[in-house]
Parts: C-alpha cells; sequence; structure tokens
C-alpha cells in the first residue's frame, strides 16, 4: 500500500524529486523482497498479517504498488527472475478465491504483471497432464503471458524426463518441441518406447529465440512437471481353481475373462484351496504391478478380503480354507466372489463380480467367534451413538443429625466444666483497673479479642481469607496496640507492688 | 500385700493432692484451661470413632486446634511459674500476651481448614 502511495505521489512530482530518494526507495524495494517467503513448488507470496488481511491482499498491493513505481521512476529496479516468476505463479495458482475483493486483487495482480515495465513472466503450462498410450496422445505444452496472451517466438526444450521418485538415470534427454503455429502449441511428438506406464516427471525448458526479448520477459529456468502416462492394461491368462490340498491336484479349473463378464459356480469344501491367478502387461509388453489388487469374498453375514500378490509377471492368490476355517466363523454356504484391480495410470481398471463358490466347512464349535451382526441399515453407524450415563462417586454416608446434635452438646460440656471449675476456684477481677484510662485499654483489649474470634466465626460462615486476612491485619493492629497498653500498666502495677 | 499397695496409693494420692493444693491460684487456672481442652480433643475423638472420619479435615481441625491450645497453655504456665528458675526475668503478662497471640494464629489456621 505504502508503495504504491509512493508510486503515485513519483509520478505526479515526476522532475522534481531528486535521483537519491529514488535509489532510496529502490534499495528499500529491495529489501521488501528479502521477506517475501515461498512454497515448495516454486511460488513466492508476501504473508504479513497486517489489519488481518490475507497474503493475497498483501501479495497484490505490493504487486500493484511496485509496478506502479516502475512503470512511473526513470531507471529500472532489478529483481531476481524467480520472484517475478513465482509471485505470478501464486496468482494463478490459488484457484478462485471466494471473495469479489479478492478476486479484484488477483486479477489486477496479473495485469499489473503482465503489462509491467519490470518483466513479463511467462508461464508454460500443460493443458493436459495425463497422456495416454493407447489412445496415442501427445503431449502438448503451452507458454504464454499471465494474463494468456501471447509470448514472443520461442522453443521449448524438454531437458529431461524421469519416473517420480526415482533417482534413475532420466529417460529422454534434451528433446525439442515441435511447434503447432494453429493452436499455439508445442508438441512432444514422437515418444521413445523406454517410457511406459507410471508416474513421471517432465523438466520444460523456455529458450527465446529472440535474444531482446530476454530482457524484457522472465522465463524461470526449468519447470518441472507431474505427468501420468497411462494406458489399458492387457490382462492374461486368467483362471479361478479348487485344488485339493497337500497334493496341489486340479479339481475344477475355470478360465476368466476379466474385464468382461464372468460367472463361474464353484464348489469347495474346507480341505481345499481356492487358486485365483492371472498376469498383467503394459502396452509395450512389461509387466505391470497395479496399486490395488484385491478379493473380496462376501457371504450374506460376513465378508473377507484378501490381497493379491506378485511374483515377478504372474499374479496369484491362494486361498487354503483349512487355515481360514475360524476367519470364516464357520459359515458354510454361497460365497460371492469379486475382484477389484486398479491403478492411477490404469485405464482399465474394475471392480467385478467373479460368479461364486460354495464352501462346505464343519460346524462350529462352542467357544468359535460369531461374526458381528449386521445392522439392517448399513448407514446406522453414522446415527446418533447410545447416550452414556456418568456415574458419579455416591456420597458419602453421613451420620443421622440427632447423633451429630448429641454429640455437639457433649462437646460443649467440658467447657461448661471448665467454666465451673474456675468459680469453684474463686476467679476474680480483682486486678481490673479502676482509673478509667486503663479500666478503657482493658475494655478494649477484651471487645478487641472478641471481635477476632467473631471475625474467624464470620470467616467459617461466609467470608474468603483474604477478606478475613484483610480485616484481621487491621483488628490485630488495634488489638495489639491497646493489649500492649493494658498489659504494660499491669506489669508496671505488679512490680510496683512487689517492690513496695 | 495388696492391702498395704492400696494403702500406699491410698497416702500417695493424698500427699499429692495436697502439694497440689498449694499450688498458687492462677496456675490452678491455667491447668482446669489444659483439662477443658483435653477432655473437647477426647469426645471429638470418640464421635469420630462413632460414625468415620468422613469430612478429615473437620476433624483434624477440631482436634488440631484442642490440643494446640493445650500446649500453648502448657507453655504459658512453664513461662508463669515463679518457681521456675529459667524464666524468672520474663514478665508474666509478656508471657500472657504471647499466649494470646497464638492462640490467634493458631484458630485463624483452624478455621480456614475447618471447610
Amino acid at each position: 500500500m505504502a508503495l504504491e502511495t509512493l508510486a503515485g505521489v513519483i509520478s505526479l512530482a515526476s522532475n522534481e524529486i531528486g535521483q537519491s530518494r529514488i535509489d532510496a526507495v529502490k534499495n528499500d524495494i529491495l529489501k521488501l523482497f528479502d521477506s517475501i517467503e515461498k512454497y515448495d513448488d516454486g511460488t513466492f507470496y508476501f504473508d504479513e498479517k497486517v489489519d488481518g488481511v490475507g497474503p493475497l491482499a498483501t501479495t497484490s498491493s505490493v504487486v500493484q504498488g511496485l509496478t506502479a513505481f516502475a512503470s512511473t521512476a526513470s531507471g529500472r529496479v532489478k529483481l531476481p527472475e524467480d520472484n517475478i516468476l513465482g509471485l505470478t505463479k501464486y496468482f494463478l495458482s490459488i484457484g478462485i478465491p471466494g471473495d469479489a475483493k479478492e478476486f479484484f486483487n488477483q486479477v489486477n495482480s496479473l495485469s499489473c504483471l503482465e503489462n509491467s515495465r519490470v518483466s513479463v513472466p511467462l508461464i508454460l503450462a500443460l493443458p493436459a497432464t495425463v497422456v495416454s498410450l493407447t489412445n496415442k496422445d501427445k503431449l502438448k505444452v503451452r507458454v504464454t503471458t499471465a494474463l494468456g496472451s501471447r509470448s514472443p517466438p520461442l522453443k521449448v526444450k524438454l531437458v529431461r524426463a524421469f519416473i517420480s521418485g526415482s533417482k534413475d538415470a532420466s529417460v529422454i534427454e534434451n528433446q525439442e518441441l515441435i511447434f503447432d503455429s494453429e493452436g499455439a502449441f508445442h508438441i512432444l511428438d514422437l515418444l521413445p518406447t523406454s517410457i511406459d506406464v507410471g508416474k513421471y516427471t517432465f523438466v520444460f525448458e523456455i529458450v527465446l529465440q529472440d535474444s531482446e526479448d530476454a530482457k524484457v520477459y522472465v522465463t524461470g529456468g526449468q519447470t518441472k512437471v507431474p505427468v501420468y502416462i497411462s494406458a489399458i492394461i492387457k490382462i492374461e491368462n486368467a483362471e479361478i481353481s479348487v485344488l485339493d490340498s497337500d497334493l496341489g491336484s486340479v479339481d475344477t479349473q475355470k478360465k476368466l475373462n476379466l474385464g468382461k463378464e464372468d460367472d463361474v459356480s464353484l464348489a469347495a469344501n474346507h480341505l481345499q484351496k481356492l487358486r485365483l491367478s492371472f498376469q498383467l502387461s503394459t502396452p509395450h509388453g512389461h509387466a505391470f504391478k497395479p496399486h490395488q489388487a484385491i478379493l473380496k469374498l462376501k457371504h450374506e453375514k460376513a465378508e473377507h478380503i484378501f490381497l493379491v500378490g506378485n511374483s515377478g509377471k504372474k499374479f496369484q492368490v491362494i486361498l487354503d480354507f483349512l487355515g481360514l476355517v475360524e476367519k470364516f466363523f464357520y459359515l458354510s454356504g454361497r460365497y460371492d466372489i469379486q475382484l477389484s484391480i486398479g491403478d492411477a495410470v490404469m485405464e482399465n481398471s474394475f471392480c467385478q463380480d467373479l460368479g461364486h463358490v460354495e464352501l462346505d466347512l464343519p460346524e462350529a464349535p462352542e467357544k468359535a467367534p460369531r461374526p458381528a451382526a449386521q445392522p439392517d441399515d448399513p448407514f446406522s453407524k453414522y446415527g446418533p451413538k447410545a447416550e452414556i450415563s456418568h456415574i458419579f462417586r455416591a456420597p458419602e454416608k453421613r451420620p443421622s443429625e440427632n447423633l451429630s446434635l448429641a454429640f455437639l452438646a457433649l462437646t460443649l460440656l467440658p467447657f461448661l466444666g471448665f467454666l465451673v471449675g474456675l468459680l469453684k476456684l474463686g476467679v476474680n477481677l480483682k486486678n481490673f483497673p479502676s482509673a478509667p484510662v486503663p479500666a478503657m485499654f482493658a475494655i478494649l483489649f477484651h471487645v478487641g479479642i472478641g471481635s477476632i474470634l467473631a471475625l474467624y466465626a464470620l470467616f467459617w460462615l461466609k467470608l474468603d481469607l483474604f477478606t478475613t486476612l484483610k480485616a484481621l491485619g487491621l483488628l490485630g493492629v488495634f488489638v495489639m496496640f491497646v493489649g500492649h497498653r493494658i498489659l504494660s500498666h499491669l506489669a508496671s502495677t505488679s512490680s510496683k507492688l512487689k517492690s513496695a | 500385700m495388696a492391702r498395704s499397695t492400696g494403702e500406699d496409693a491410698q497416702a500417695l494420692f493424698h500427699s499429692l493432692r495436697s502439694a497440689y493444693a498449694a499450688t498458687p491460684k492462677n496456675l490452678k487456672i491455667i491447668d482446669l484451661y489444659v483439662a477443658f481442652a483435653v477432655f473437647t480433643a477426647l469426645i471429638q475423638v470418640a464421635y469420630m470413632a462413632m460414625v468415620g472420619s468422613f469430612p478429615f479435615n473437620s476433624f483434624l481441625s477440631g482436634i488440631l486446634s484442642c490440643t494446640g491450645t493445650a500446649v500453648l497453655a502448657v507453655c504459658l504456665r512453664i513461662q508463669v511459674n515463679k518457681e521456675n528458675k529459667e524464666f524468672k526475668d520474663l514478665p508474666p503478662e509478656r508471657a500472657y500476651a504471647d499466649f494470646v497471640l497464638c492462640n490467634l494464629v493458631l484458630h485463624l489456621v483452624i478455621m480456614n481448614f475447618l471447610g
């Protein structure tokens, strides 16, 4: 915001501001760009939480100020190319903000970047990042400015391509893309046979043909793009069979047509095994390992899921019913077989019913686990749960009230005994001072002590500790003063008596 | 033998009683006060034995107030007793003032703990 106003001021004042001031502003701009933050994928943004506006508003105000400044100032502001490109990518990558003001900020900033005198960023984008080998798609790349207008003449080079996540050498090196002037695309024509299905990372580089343009346009070095190469996977040699255990001899064997309709019906007892096997291969002939290969056996009361393992080229799962009898809860009957094979780059992933198998399992012993009861409504687990009633600690048993009152009376008994004893001993108040001033002090002393005891009773009944302490402080000081007076008076009279 | 022990006990008792009668009156007052405090404590213990110690802090504060004040009274008695050579120079009023102050502090703590 400050930059924008400053740019406005400069544009209005133009010639009158000295060059040194402009240089100072340029230095400040460079310092501001030191505080730029970036995400991992190369987008740059400013994230200063000023007055609750988010990073979008902050970044857009910086960009607008910068371009306004650059368009008025004489002399250029040198900024690193990455920053400009990063800022552009940030504006392009945040999608459409929900707020209209934010949307305006976004579009306005992009147009500032487009028309700026600082540097115009060029964006490399792929309309489709999924290339199908089966459909013989071609990889298309498009280079435009931030808002989509045409770029100057340039070439796009594929520097390298390698399988995502692997550190192997790249599969393609330095291939130039052919420019299709009709659609303004750059096309990668021939994919070598070494590119098979999978997830790749392609690294592109833009090479400007006109060296003059390098001053105006910013290309941003090498751009990494994740590309998925997909295809239809061939499934071969799929079969399902029931084997006699130990010997492995085949009892029944049926061929499967995975990918199309299937309905086999098998029968097995608990001494036998079920084997399912198939082979998957890519259009180039390599073995393919899908992300998911799952076999499901479904009974009306329970369902069981098994993973299909692979060894090299062949996928196979063998279910040994002897070991699985307990897992199946000893339920005999008809089990539906369902096979699911899927992957991100497999165009013909499927989840298919293969048929059913009649299983004959022995009777359940007494302690066998029962399958969990299936609720009638499969969505009932999303309904309200059972209410939890908390059990609080039962209050302690208190004695009966009469007993407590009786003991209260009993407790006061010794006090009465004390008073009686005092009387019997013949207490007197002979030492009570008769002169008015000491007498008053004596009375005040006793009143003070009595009031402190009353304060204690009030503390127990109602007050909290802090008010009590405050009142006690006051009363205590009073009592100490008065007590000191009366007791020193008594001490002096008794010492006078002794000496006399 | 039993008779002589009984007679001895009686004689001992009589002699103790007469000796006690010679003590000054203020000391007897203090002794009475100590006995009063101890009896109150005993009654509280008997109550707790009957009904259980549920509000244990209340029980403790009650017992502690009785024993605390008894202890302070004994201290007062020691300091006030003229036959006690150690505290010859301490005026009894000063000892009494200490007694009162300590009791007040004790009862503040007791009231806080009573709950």
